[in-house]
């Protein structure tokens, strides 16, 4: 190669090319590969002939999506509806036992246990259970609240307990009050890995959601999505079983990628994670 | 405020053992007289942050007393004492201004009756302009001077400072050792800092002590008798090498008595 100094490129300009080529391609590579996965599920159901009842087309399906809308855009509400009260009330009850757990260690030690048992214990092993003492809906939230509070309390505390030991220095020097301590240096502090488990709680929260619904399902009652594809499955309704499940997904990315903005917009001011390395 | 010269807090035999079984101090004397630029100067381990955080009340000691005289007797959290640490310790969260205002609202004092307060100090460090950004968005000069700001914003009779120049390059470390003096007789606060710097602590302080390591204790004490206002043609005097050769001399006796024991 003959590279002459005035033509090659600088060395900036060319690790920008480089960087923008990736973006797009880190953009376009998952939709290409979505769009050759569609494909061949197509091309399979047609040569093999395999019918609707066993595997759907992506068209059946697609046509099925519209079709049912009505049905399944209700069920979907209903679902985004209990995942978002699981996940506020996750939020209240973890950033509360947190902080009640970080002002009295007797507490903590009490009580920590209990909440682990209560992750590590299945949902679904819980959800019949909840049917019987609770009424549906309160069931269905509770199993929601049960998966998702967790993360929420685990990020808090470690959040609580990560404070800089200077500042803290400082604040004593200055005679902060507990009170002081907590809403202006804790908390703050603790904010990104609250955010964190918030992030984790959202896709948990529709998980305990779908597993209370279904649990609920085979019960026979119940309005939400994954009712829905429990009675699909029942009736054979297969096309509708998978309409069911990619709006459940989707809205599970949705959850996701909303709760990342949120956490991007409450910290991009001042956090690492939410700065871009060139600013 | 007491008249200049008189001590301000007098440490008596004062020693600290910490639970690991460390002896940090060991019957530590020594006496801070108002007005004073009091310069700790130890090798590492020698217990001079140990007995700024005993003087700040961040820590009790184990045996000895720390006495404190007249009006300058520390109420707790009164704000008489202010305290910069070897790292800037801003909270990341927050302003420049909202960091330099925080001793004054955990004080409970209103943001406005607290701003003419807050922005006189960090126009004194240079800091004016930056009032609004954050912290991440300054150089670690900068950060230092907000650190130094939020420690004057309470207009402390007594101003503890940890090392807080030695991660700083030395361009850096000059300008704001020069800064540090301007504000500190502009102020007529007292400050006691802690340096391993021989260099450092010459062309600061009125006053040396000199301590040996393990456990810390005064090894002896060197008045520096150049004038103020000092500036960059004292670190070129002959003064200036003088009290650097005598300061080095009393550092290398100060380590050959603490390995003696």
């Amino acid at each position: 190669m003959n590279a002459v100094g005035p033509i090659a490129p600088k060395p900036g300009a060319l690790a920008e090319g480089y960087a923008r080529r990736d973006r797009v391609l880190r953009a376009l590579l998952p939709v290409a590969a979505l769009a050759l996965g569609i494909l061949v599920w197509d091309l399979v159901v047609r040569i093999k002939a395999i019918p609707p009842y066993v595997l759907p087309g992506p068209v059946l399906v697609a046509e099925t999506l519209a079709g049912d809308w009505v049905i399944l855009w209700h069920a979907l509400l209903a679902t985004l509806a209990t995942t978002f009260e699981g996940l506020l009330l996750a939020l209240a009850g973890g950033i509360g036992l947190a902080v009640l757990f970080n002002q009295s260690r007797l507490l903590e030690y009490s009580l920590y246990p209990y909440a682990v048992i209560l992750q590590v214990t299945p949902v679904v092993a819980i959800a019949p259970l909840l049917l019987i003492y609770l009424p549906q809906q309160a069931a269905v939230l509770a199993c929601a609240w049960i998966v998702a509070f967790f993360p929420v309390l685990a990020n808090t505390t470690l959040g609580l307990n990560s404070v800089d030991r200077n500042l803290g220095d400082l604040f004593e020097l200055y005679g902060a009050s507990r009170w002081q301590r907590l809403i202006h240096l804790k908390l703050p502090a603790a904010l990104p890995y609250m955010l964190g488990g918030l992030k984790i709680a959202g896709g948990l929260s529709l998980i305990g959601a779908v597993v209370a619904e279904i649990a609920a399902g085979s019960a026979g009652a119940g309005s939400g999505l994954a009712y829905r594809i429990a009675e699909s499955g029942y009736r054979l309704n297969i096309p509708r079983m998978f309409a069911a499940l990619i709006l459940l997904s989707i809205a599970g990315i949705a959850i996701y990628f909303a709760l990342s903005l949120l956490s991007y917009l409450m910290l991009r001011r001042w956090h690492e994670s939410a700065i871009d390395a060139e600013s | 405020m007491s008249a200049p010269g008189t001590p301000i807090v007098v440490l008596s035999a004062v020693g600290k053992a910490f639970a690991s079984g460390i002896e940090a101090l060991d019957r530590l004397d020594l006496e801070v007289r108002s007005g004073e630029f009091l310069s700790l100067l130890g090798p590492s381990g020698c217990g001079k942050s140990t007995a700024l955080r005993l003087i700040a009340g961040l820590s009790e000691p184990s045996r000895g007393a720390i006495a404190w005289t007249g009006s300058d007797k520390r109420a707790d959290g009164s704000g008489d004492i202010g305290f910069v640490f070897q790292e800037p310790t801003l909270m990341p969260w927050a302003t420049v201004f909202s960091n330099a205002y925080l001793p004054l609202k955990l004080a409970g004092m209103s943001k406005d009756d607290a701003a003419p307060r807050v922005n006189e100090s960090l126009a004194g460090v240079g800091l004016a302009d930056f009032a609004n950004a954050f912290p991440r968005q300054l150089s670690g000069g900068m950060k230092m001077r907000v650190s130094i700001a939020r420690a004057l914003a309470t207009r402390p009779k007594l101003l503890l400072m940890d090392e807080p120049f030695a991660a700083l390059d030395e361009i850096t470390r000059f300008k704001l050792n020069n800064d540090l003096l301007t504000v500190w007789r502009s102020l007529g606060t007292t400050v006691v800092f802690v340096t391993h710097s021989v260099f450092e602590s010459v062309y600061l302080s009125s006053r040396i002590v000199v301590m040996t390591s393990r456990p810390g204790r005064v090894f002896t004490e060197l008045a520096i008798d150049a004038p103020y206002p000092r500036h960059e043609s004292f670190r070129t005097s002959a003064d200036y090498a003088g009290y650097c050769r005598l300061a080095s001399q009393a550092l290398t006796g100060a380590m050959a008595a603490g390995q003696a024991r």
